[in-house]
């Protein structure tokens, strides 16, 4: 679920300028650049180690970058204390004062900040009600649900109205079903507020219902920067391809590369594929095509119709969500391709069935051509 | 459990309940039966024989003649203005030591808290080492140390600094060292426990929040470490107020403490029972900060669950 997106460009909030950021011997953050806009839900996906906890934690000034800039709202934030930044963090661990109530842990920061009495009362009175915890402002956080907590830990960043709100694994602690309900209610009060969001999470997931756009590191680095649709449908390379929803990757060599079209022998399929390339390819060099489990079509009778790619092989193995079934198919030449089919009949009995010959094609505009 | 082994259990909760009575047993053994002989000491009357006190029942020809209790001890405390002062002034130096004790033991409580796992062990094995050492041994060496000849004073004279000595053993300042040398890891251990178990991503989250350091360690660190400041305090104070041996070598002829004053009337008086009334005095007025430590101790586990 992405926010409504206007057609007019967003200003840019966060600038990211060259940062890169070293303990000791590892760089944690290599030479990273990236520009958040305002208003917009941004989620930093990654492997754990991948560093974009060490950017979080830059953005919020607990780390300071040894190199590059960081920006926000056009002012040089890099030697900013985290007091002083228009930043506030929603901990992993939640952080809250477990010595002080709900009502206290919210009204800390426009404390420390020197708002007036009254007006504190009034915004943190205001802040519980957005999150639906009025009836909890006197408790300790020992007496409140995981739930309970990760609002409280919400409202207490949010309640000083930051310019940036970082969200660090901010539904990793919950249960799946809380977990889901919670996406949806952190999406309605990022839309609500309209408050800059940086999300840092590894369940892809969580990035592809949250974000309106997402940034994949990888070993310190950008790896791809864009929508949830452009991350899945369009990886920029291998890693992300791999690491974003389920997907075949296929090694190759390019054949032929004529009018957008290359062919590629893959030695693993003992096959040749086709797929569709604005950019000239030479002949010869070797590549990696990936194709989504669920753009192929899997079928007993032979597919027709053109611009396709046909392979033959057995169904080695299936597992039945109900919704859908994924099956592993066994191609003559010992490989094995994911493929994902939808349940659209009501019937208990599948039409494609363990150790069945099949086909397997799928249109050559659904592969994906990964360089390097 | 499962169905099969009922018996093993009950047996097993039945070595249970007699381990939790173990506690109970070494109190009343090594506690109440002692305190009770001395509260029997405190209420009879000094004689010149053995033992140098009048027996509590009292026993004649004809058989049991009933109970020989005074409180003659007690009015004597009371009514000489002496020992009020004595317990005022061991009070006063105990709280001082307890208060010294904490200004230098907080901050080194807190830097162990904050190292690296086997740098913190070895910072522990530094504040316990001492132990190895006999407390009386260690509280020589300071006379060693703080002596008009001692290594200290020469070394001063020695460098030119000054050239009279200067008086350090024999005063209250000798007994206040005496006090923080010796009770010192009493209040590093208990504070070190508690600030060890403290998530560091609190004072993250007050600095975000807006807090400078200072203020984050004053709004979040030290009110969670009451608990631990409190066991301390507690640990150092109540066996500072009974101190003996400490203002014995190191106090001067003016420092009054009650530990000593219980040693004269035993030892150089032989007045037993006036020795008992004393003690059980002081026991009175150290159980309620025990009480007090003790509620607290139960508070923490609850938090702790």
């Amino acid at each position: 679920m992405n926010t409504v997106k206007s057609d007019e460009p967003k200003p840019v909030l966060v600038e990211i300028r060259e940062v890169s950021k070293k303990f000791g011997d590892v760089v944690a953050v290599d030479a990273v650049s990236l520009d958040i806009l305002k208003g917009e839900l941004f989620a930093i996906l990654g492997s754990s180690g991948c560093g974009k906890t060490t950017l979080l934690r830059m953005l919020a000034g607990f780390e300071h970058p040894t190199s590059g800039r960081i920006l926000i709202d056009g002012a040089d934030m890099t030697d900013v204390p985290p007091y002083e930044r228009p930043v506030n963090l929603m901990f992993q661990s939640y952080a809250l004062f477990p010595h002080m109530t709900v009502e206290q842990n919210v009204a800390y920061g426009l404390k420390k900040e020197g708002v007036p009495a009254a007006q504190i009362r009034e915004r943190v009175a205001e802040m519980l009600a957005l999150v639906k915890l009025e009836a909890l402002a006197g408790r300790k956080p020992e007496k409140l649900s995981g739930g309970e907590k990760q609002r409280v830990a919400l409202a207490r960043a949010l309640v000083k109205r930051p310019k940036l709100l970082l969200l660090d694994e901010p539904l990793a602690a919950l249960d799946r079903k809380l977990r889901e309900h919670t996406q949806f209610e952190l999406a309605n009060l990022q839309y609500q507020l309209g408050t800059t969001f940086v999300v840092v999470t590894h369940d892809q997931d969580e990035a592809m219902t949250l974000a309106s756009r997402i940034a994949v590191m990888s070993e310190g680095r950008i790896a791809q920067v864009g929508t949830p649709g452009q991350v899945y449908e369009f990886p920029a390379n291998r890693y992300v391809a791999g690491f974003v929803g389920n997907i075949n990757l296929i090694d190759g060599r390019v054949t032929r590369s004529s009018g957008g079209r290359v062919s590629l022998q893959c030695d693993a399929l003992g096959a040749e594929l086709s797929v569709l390339s604005e950019d000239p390819i030479g002949a010869g060099s070797s590549t990696c095509i990936a194709v989504r489990p669920e753009k192929i079509t899997i079928s007993r009778e032979a597919p027709n119709g053109k611009d396709r790619n046909v392979l033959k092989g057995t169904v080695w193995d299936l597992a039945y969500f109900g919704d859908q079934s994924l099956y592993r198919v066994r191609l003559q030449s010992g490989a094995v391709l994911q493929v994902s089919a939808q349940n659209l009949r009501r019937s208990a009995k599948l039409t494609v069935e363990w150790d069945d010959e099949v086909f397997l094609s799928w249109d050559i505009a659904s592969t994906v051509l990964l360089r390097s | 459990m499962s169905d099969a082994a009922p018996d093993n259990g009950s047996h097993a909760h039945r070595w249970l309940r007699r381990a939790v009575l173990l506690p109970y047993f070494w109190l009343l053994l090594f506690f109440l039966a002692p305190f009770l002989i001395i509260l029997k000491i405190s209420v009879a009357d000094p004689v010149i024989a053995q033992p140098p006190f009048t027996a509590l029942l009292a026993w004649g020809a004809d058989g049991f003649r009933g109970i020989q209790a005074t409180f003659e001890n007690y009015v004597f405390l009371f009514q000489d203005g002496y020992y009020g002062i004595i317990y005022l002034s061991s009070l006063k130096m105990a709280a001082i030591g307890t208060l010294l004790c904490l200004l230098l033991g907080y901050p080194m409580a807190y830097y162990i808290a904050r190292q690296a796992p086997a740098r913190r062990n070895v910072l522990l094995l530094a504040v316990i080492l001492p132990f190895w050492i006999s407390f009386l041994l260690r509280v020589y060496a300071w006379i060693g140390l703080l002596n008009n000849r001692g290594v200290i004073n020469e070394m001063l004279i020695g460098l030119g600094i000054i050239d009279q000595p200067i008086q350090m053993l024999y005063n209250d300042f000798a007994v206040y060292l005496g006090i923080v040398y010796s009770y010192l890891p009493f209040m590093i251990l208990p504070l070190y426990a508690n600030l060890e178990r403290h998530d560091h991503d609190l004072l993250d989250a007050a600095a975000d929040l807006g807090a400078r350091r200072w203020r984050g360690f004053v709004d979040v660190t030290l009110p969670l470490s009451v608990p631990g400041i409190v066991g301390g305090c507690l640990l150092v104070f109540i066996p500072a107020v009974g101190e003996f041996t400490i203002p014995a070598l190191l106090g001067g002829a003016d420092t009054l403490m009650i530990g000593r004053v219980l040693w004269d009337e035993f030892f150089v008086s032989r007045d037993w029972p006036v020795a008992s009334a004393v003690s059980v005095v002081l026991l009175l007025l150290l159980v309620a900060p025990i009480l007090w430590f003790q509620r607290i101790q139960a508070r923490e586990q609850e938090a702790g669950r």
